[in-house]
């Protein structure tokens, strides 16, 4: 605009020295700066206090792909029973309770009953398993979970001959869970897996990670962790274990329908609808990755899937 | 040599200065300090595609605040902030091509190709620089009568950004549908008989030739 009208604008201009638009500027940006800073994962004492005592066997996985920080893996969340922000999880858990805390182990078995923790780890004490961990969002971690095998659970209720699927279901406590009162997702979240997935030996029940109990925001007290397949089959702060005939109806699928599938295996050549599955970003690091099929436990679990059509069946 | 150097600056375009700057500054310093999460690139890419709706969608309330209030100081606004738009989609842009790809161009194209959010976002862009290349009083000579008409593809580019950040979320999120209303409200207040009508608003001083149109 030629004329861009100042001089009828304001009855007199203001003239201010550079020093004073510097100030003024300095000011604003100074405060926000400050409050924003506060607010990140670096002043967050939750996460602080539980990675000081961390420990793991070792610093890579059988890949030799180095493990994730412990203040990464605690502190980066997909968990939206709490909250949508991924790193605000930790801040708005404060009333959830873990303790005492029931896993009813029923459906098509010969012995259904209810378990606390102290059952569980006393029956199948948890060992350490560096797992990598593929969100479907294309980010990743290595994380050394504390778990023990779900098989050796399954095995002693005895499953009937016609359990074909296992059912997850996750706690449903929207009173202290922000996200389920607000109704993120259809709540409480649903997760399953074939037979021969759930008693296959890479999946656990993690119930600690970094030598330590799961926090909340990883999904306390127990979660199921199943390393080649995208991290929203791992449900988180289960409370029912079902064996059911028919394929259970999950949470994403049913969110989604045509974005999430049932088997949702980790593979580059199946992309999202809307996005690239070929690549992902591993926190911690610089560079993106190539994504591996079945993240890396093709050899493990390849066998599961010969003559399905993964394209179809994501 | 005088012993200060002076801006003429009235408040309104201090204001709108600094405001355009400082999220920047913040994201930057949060950058620096670790207040990002763990996941620094991803939080850059969504902060500076929020910054450029925002003040994309700023730039697009100064002609309805005219329309509206009679106040002609909200007109010489819109350049800045529709270059600042501009700054920020730039950031965005760079962000993916050099931080997070590193210019491994193969493999942007790999993820990027055919994939809708981004058919959406590459001609929001494109429209961007384009009236940023053409924000020039030069520009505008040149263009002449045509200057106008090319410049209101603005709600083109805003629209297509409202699209793009919707089919970029995983879960539905307010942020876009928030947008798009606003954006919708403020189309419709260009409407010529909802314009003549506002204009009649008894504290409108009512001027024979109207600069915005």
């Amino acid at each position: 605009m030629e004329n861009d009208g100042s001089t009828e604008i304001t009855p007199e201009k203001l003239y201010l020295s550079r020093r004073a638009f510097l100030a003024a500027t300095g000011a604003v940006v100074a405060t926000a700066a400050i409050a924003a800073a506060c607010r990140g994962r670096v002043g967050n004492t939750a996460t602080t206090g539980f990675c000081a005592g961390a420990a793991a066997s070792a610093t890579t996985d059988e890949l030799g792909q180095k493990l994730t920080s412990c203040d990464d893996v605690v502190s980066y969340n997909n968990f939206y029973e709490f909250s949508l922000d991924k790193d605000n999880v930790a801040a708005v858990e404060d009333d959830f309770s873990t303790s005492p805390w029931t896993v009813s182990v029923g459906g098509l078995v010969d012995k259904p009953g209810a378990y606390s923790i102290q059952d569980l780890v006393g029956k199948y004490p948890p060992n350490e398993h560096i797992y990598r961990m593929r969100c479907v969002e294309a980010w990743s971690m290595v994380i050394p979970w504390l778990g023990f095998p779900l098989a050796a659970l399954l095995k002693d209720v005895a499953p009937q001959q016609n359990a074909k699927f296992v059912r997850f279901e996750s706690v449903y406590d929207p009173k202290h869970m922000v996200g389920q009162k607000e109704g993120f997702l259809d709540f409480p979240y649903v997760e399953g897996l074939r037979m021969d997935e759930a008693m296959h030996d890479l999946t656990i029940l993690a119930t600690g990670l970094y030598g330590k109990p799961l926090p909340i925001q990883d999904g306390a007290p127990i979660r199921l962790v199943v390393p080649w397949k995208y991290g929203f089959k791992s449900a988180k702060s289960i409370v029912k274990i079902d064996l059911v005939e028919d394929m259970p109806i999950t949470t994403w699928p049913k969110e989604s329908p045509g974005e999430y599938g049932f088997y949702a295996n980790v593979n580059p050549n199946v992309d999202h609808p809307r996005w690239s599955q070929a690549s992902e970003r591993r926190i911690g690091e610089l560079s993106r990755r190539p994504t591996l099929l079945f993240n890396g436990y093709e050899k493990q679990v390849g066998s599961l899937y010969a003559g399905m059509d993964l394209t179809k069946n994501f | 040599m005088p012993s200060q150097a002076t801006l003429k600056l009235d408040p309104i375009r201090l204001v709108v200065h600094v405001g355009a700057v400082a999220p920047l500054i913040v994201l930057i310093l949060q950058f620096v300090l670790g207040g990002l999460t763990a996941n620094p690139i991803r939080d850059i890419q969504l902060r500076t595609g929020q910054f450029t709706l925002a003040i994309l969608t700023a730039s697009l309330t100064c002609t309805p605040l005219f329309i509206i209030t009679g106040w002609q100081g909200f007109l010489p606004l819109r350049r800045p902030l529709g270059l600042y738009a501009f700054g920020y989609a730039s950031l965005h842009v760079i962000n993916v091509v050099g931080l997070d790809y590193q210019f491994n161009l193969p493999l942007l194209w790999r993820d990027s190709a055919q994939k809708r959010y981004i058919l959406a976002g590459i001609p929001a862009f494109l429209i961007l620089l384009l009236l940023a290349l053409t924000s020039t009083d030069r520009a505008r000579r040149w263009l002449g009568k045509g200057w106008r008409p090319l410049h209101r593809f603005v709600y083109l580019a805003a629209a297509l950004g409202i699209v793009h950040y919707l089919w970029e979320t995983k879960i539905r999120m307010p942020g876009p549908f928030i947008y798009g209303g606003i954006i919708a409200m403020l189309l419709l207040i260009r409407i010529p008989w909802v314009r003549i009508e506002l204009e009649r608003l008894p504290w409108r001083r009512k001027r024979r030739t109207d600069e915005a149109s």
